[in-house]
């Protein structure tokens, strides 16, 4: 099947062009037929690429090594959950991936805009196929996932240890829904730039989809974090590594263009801002796709190699030179409708929340590319690393937390005297009252920041809790229902705003997981023996047994960990290392099996109060003289097989494996029978699980946003507010 | 020989779901695009007016706006809302016959 998938490839390469020239051609000289045939070739393209994505999954579910990506990704061993996700760890089907997902989304925004925005639809639809067409020529010319070997090997390497986790299954998915969302407003501000339809039309179709976007990009985000606090060993979520930076950059400024959007909604204001906010959010996305698949900075998450470089630097090079000009194009025609009428008004907090998110925007954009920067002004390579970032980023972060619990207070367009009595007075209180409580906690008054922040996170949960209650309380005086029913009708007719508002708090408190884990977090490296103990933030923490099991998958060498607080016992962990065979033979027979890549399973205890963390490395040193033994002793063996009558040399060969295989299990059980000290990194992180409810709480806020309203009520309410107009127009045209 | 049929399958597939709409015959660049695109403009404009209309009445039943803070902006809401309605009003008159008004007939009373 593989001819099929490359054939598909082609086929799908020139339905992309086709589908170009024939939206352009429909656009500005052809007609509607034109238009229409550009559309549908979008939906064929979805529809070639998802069979060909289906022959790339089912090689990989079938172990079929014929496949140059699969034997280099996958093997026999390679669980089939993982199996269906290795996938996506090769560059090739990651490209794959990447605009299968283009030509789905685009489809589905292309068919709900399709008796809309009409002028602006067929440009839109250039632009995305331009970018599909881009992605198809990498799969064809650069990275081909279709290609097959000569010689098919009986297994194949199998995937990354670091990728075997539940959170990979989703997250490159997630963050390429992310990355290819995004661009669908991209494609529809070029298209109204061009057009010149710069009016709130193309900004209304396509703004379910910029949420759509931010909240897979937030998702995958933040999977990608878990990944990392419980697969990667060293205790944390984020390292400012230049793939989570990649990714968070578009997301910082597409949380500022959702936000600005409601201003040119709603007053005709800042055109240019958006359109500038949302050409960087679509360049920032393929930026953060080039990161990761070319390798141009070095990255724990980087797992592409670097020969995609000079396409994508020409991709983006085009994307930020046309965006510019585009803007200055049509600068005449971004002007706006109205003026803010004042500074204390809704529209100036999301104004002044667009400068933190494009201020934080910059500082992570200038931290990542200072390796490059460094070099090109200096010639040598040089890299900033979380003091640098934590300097800007906290106090930005600071005022970006504060003004989400602000936003909800101030109405828009003004705000009164009287409005802030009403409004702000129970956030200001719970604030005070939240850091006088924390300042009575011993030590707290150490850590003035996480003070301040849990202070402002105190603020921003009542400012959201008041909105939600005086909501509820409106709509119980006009409707005449329990607090329960009117706050989910309140909601559910509100829920672009309450939706927000939810986010907003699950912000706040992910940002409290942040703050309060990272500034009174107790860390500890320590070696110790079975039976042996160690006080950690007045745990005590007892390395009561070694395990050890070995597999054909892999060989784990862990420990059961008792954790006691006070003589009390509290919970018992479990944490291993696993250790994957090796292909270089020039390992030895037995030393190949302790000698290929490894990962860790962390033992977590996790709470509401505390993570209780712990991870093992244990040390192979020990065991090299015995590795070592076996090698020469099986060496010796093979060639005696292999010198010997070849009528017995394959029942031999068999025997020898058998006995070879046994000889590795007994190797590694020795860390149990006869154990030596190991490794432990031990963490107790208050409120860290804090950061898990708190994405949880935004992103469900997030659905609620993106939830569209019932067509029927929607109906009903414009044909309620437009009665009412009707009726002031017919009193002033009378 | 199977491979080779799947594909041109999909090739004939592929032709026919794009080329479906040129079958139907060249229609022609809409002479009124310009206008339609102006209503449509207006229509997304009015809509994020009644929103702004809810919301103020939303803000005013929350305490955030006191009783005569919303009179004040909710007269410049209508106010904008109908010359939105207006300029709709005279766009649909340009587009053509099928141009129903914009908004429903006054209530009498």
């Amino acid at each position: 099947m593989a001819t099929v998938g490359r054939a598909l490839l082609i086929v799908a390469f020139a339905v992309a062009l086709y589908g170009v020239g024939a939206s352009l051609y429909g656009a500005f000289a052809g007609g509607r037929a034109w238009v229409d045939s550009g559309r549908r070739a979008v939906y064929a393209l979805a529809g070639v690429l998802t069979i060909a994505f289906a022959i790339m999954e089912i090689a990989f579910l079938r172990s079929d090594f014929s496949f140059d990506v699969v034997a280099t990704h996958s093997s026999t061993t390679t669980p089939t959950f993982y199996k269906a996700t290795a996938a996506w760890s090769s560059q090739e089907g990651s490209l794959l991936l990447w605009v299968w997902l283009l030509s789905v989304w685009s489809s589905l925004a292309l068919l709900v805009t399709r008796r809309r925005v009409r002028e602006v639809a067929p440009v839109a639809t250039a632009v995305l196929l331009t970018f599909a067409s881009f992605f198809l020529m990498l799969t064809i010319f650069f990275a081909q996932p279709f290609t097959t070997l000569a010689a098919v090997p009986q297994e194949g390497t199998g995937l990354n240890p670091l990728l075997r986790h539940p959170a990979m299954m989703f997250h490159p998915p997630m963050l390429y829904s992310g990355y290819t969302l995004f661009s669908i407003p991209f494609a529809f501000a070029i298209g109204a730039l061009i057009t010149r339809r710069l009016n709130a039309e193309w900004i209304v179709s396509t703004r379910r989809f910029a949420l759509a976007a931010w909240l897979c990009l937030g998702v995958g985000i933040v999977l990608g974090a878990r990944w990392s606090y419980t697969e990667l060993g060293w205790g944390g979520y984020w390292a400012w590594d230049p793939v989570e930076n990649a990714s968070l950059l578009p997301w910082l400024t597409g949380t500022a263009f959702i936000h600005s959007i409601m201003i040119q909604e709603r007053r005709g204001m800042l055109k240019v801002w958006n359109a500038s906010l949302v050409l960087a959010t679509g360049t920032l996305a393929i930026l953060g796709t080039f990161l990761v698949r070319s390798g141009i900075l070095d990255s724990i998450h980087a797992f592409g190699a670097s020969t995609l470089g000079v396409p994508f630097l020409i991709l983006i090079g085009a994307m930020v030179l046309g965006s510019v000009g585009l803007v200055v194009w049509r600068r005449a025609d971004l002007t706006s409708e109205h003026r803010l009428d004042s500074l204390l008004s809704r529209e100036a907090v999301f104004l002044f929340q667009n400068v933190i998110l494009v201020g934080l925007a910059f500082v992570v954009w200038w931290g990542t590319f200072f390796p490059l920067i460094s070099e090109a002004v200096t010639g040598t390579r040089a890299s900033v690393g979380p003091p640098w970032f934590d300097k800007y980023i906290v106090p930005l972060a600071f005022v970006l937390v504060a003004l989400s619990g602000i936003g909800p207070l101030v109405p828009w367009r003004r705000l009164t005297w009287a409005s802030v009595r009403r409004g702000f007075v129970l956030p200001a209180l719970a604030a005070l009252v939240t850091v006088l409580a924390l300042l009575a906690v011993p030590g707290a008054w150490m850590e003035p920041k996480a003070a301040a922040f849990t202070g402002v996170v105190a603020f921003v949960l009542a400012s959201v809790g008041q909105e939600l209650w005086r909501g509820m309380r409106a709509r119980q005086a006009s409707a005449r229902e329990s607090a329960p029913v009117a706050l989910a009708g309140v909601v559910r007719r509100n829920r672009r705003r309450y939706g927000g508002y939810v986010v907003h708090a699950g912000f706040a408190v992910l940002l409290l997981g942040v703050a309060v884990s990272s500034s009174f977090q107790h860390a500890r490296d320590i070696s110790l023996r079975p039976g042996q103990s160690a006080r950690v933030d007045g745990f005590d923490i007892t390395y009561v047994r070694a395990t050890a099991r070995a597999a054909s998958e892999k060989i784990s060498l862990g420990a059961v960990l008792d954790i006691s607080k006070h003589g009390r016992h509290v919970a018992t962990l479990r944490t291993t290392r696993g250790f994957y065979p090796s292909q270089d033979i020039s390992q030895g027979i037995v030393g190949r099996f302790f000698g290929g890549e490894s990962e860790s399973e962390v033992g977590l205890r996790a709470g509401l109060g505390r993570d209780i963390w712990t991870v093992i490395n244990p040390n192979l040193a020990p065991l090299t003289p015995i590795i070592e033994q076996g090698n020469r002793t099986f060496r010796r063996a093979m060639v005696g097989i292999m010198t010997g009558p070849a009528a017995k040399r394959q029942q031999a060969v068999a025997q020898l494996y058998a006995l070879r295989d046994a000889a590795v299990t007994a190797v590694a059980r020795r860390f149990v029978t006869s154990p030596w000290p190991a490794d432990f990194r031990f963490i107790v992180s208050p409120l860290a699980t804090w950061i898990w409810l708190g994405a949880i709480i935004t992103f469900l806020g997030g659905l609620l946003a993106l939830w569209p309203a019932p067509a029927a009520a929607r109906r009903r309410v414009s044909a309620g507010y437009a009665a009412r107009v009707a009726r002031e127009l017919a009193r002033t045209t009378q | 020989m199977i491979e080779l049929l799947v594909v041109f399958a999909v090739v004939l597939a592929v032709v026919a779901v794009v080329g479906a709409p040129l079958r139907r015959g060249a229609q022609g660049l809409d002479p009124d695009a310009a206008a339609r695109a102006e209503l449509a403009d207006l229509e997304a404009a009015k809509e994020a007016k009644y929103q702004e209309i809810r919301d103020a009445e939303l803000d005013m039943r929350t305490g955030k706006l006191s009783d005569e803070d919303h009179r004040v902006l909710d007269g410049e809401l209508r106010a904008e809302a109908i010359a939105l309605l207006k300029r709709l009003d005279a766009v649909r008159a340009r587009v053509g016959a099928d141009a129903a008004p914009v908004a429903p007939p006054p209530a009498v009373g």
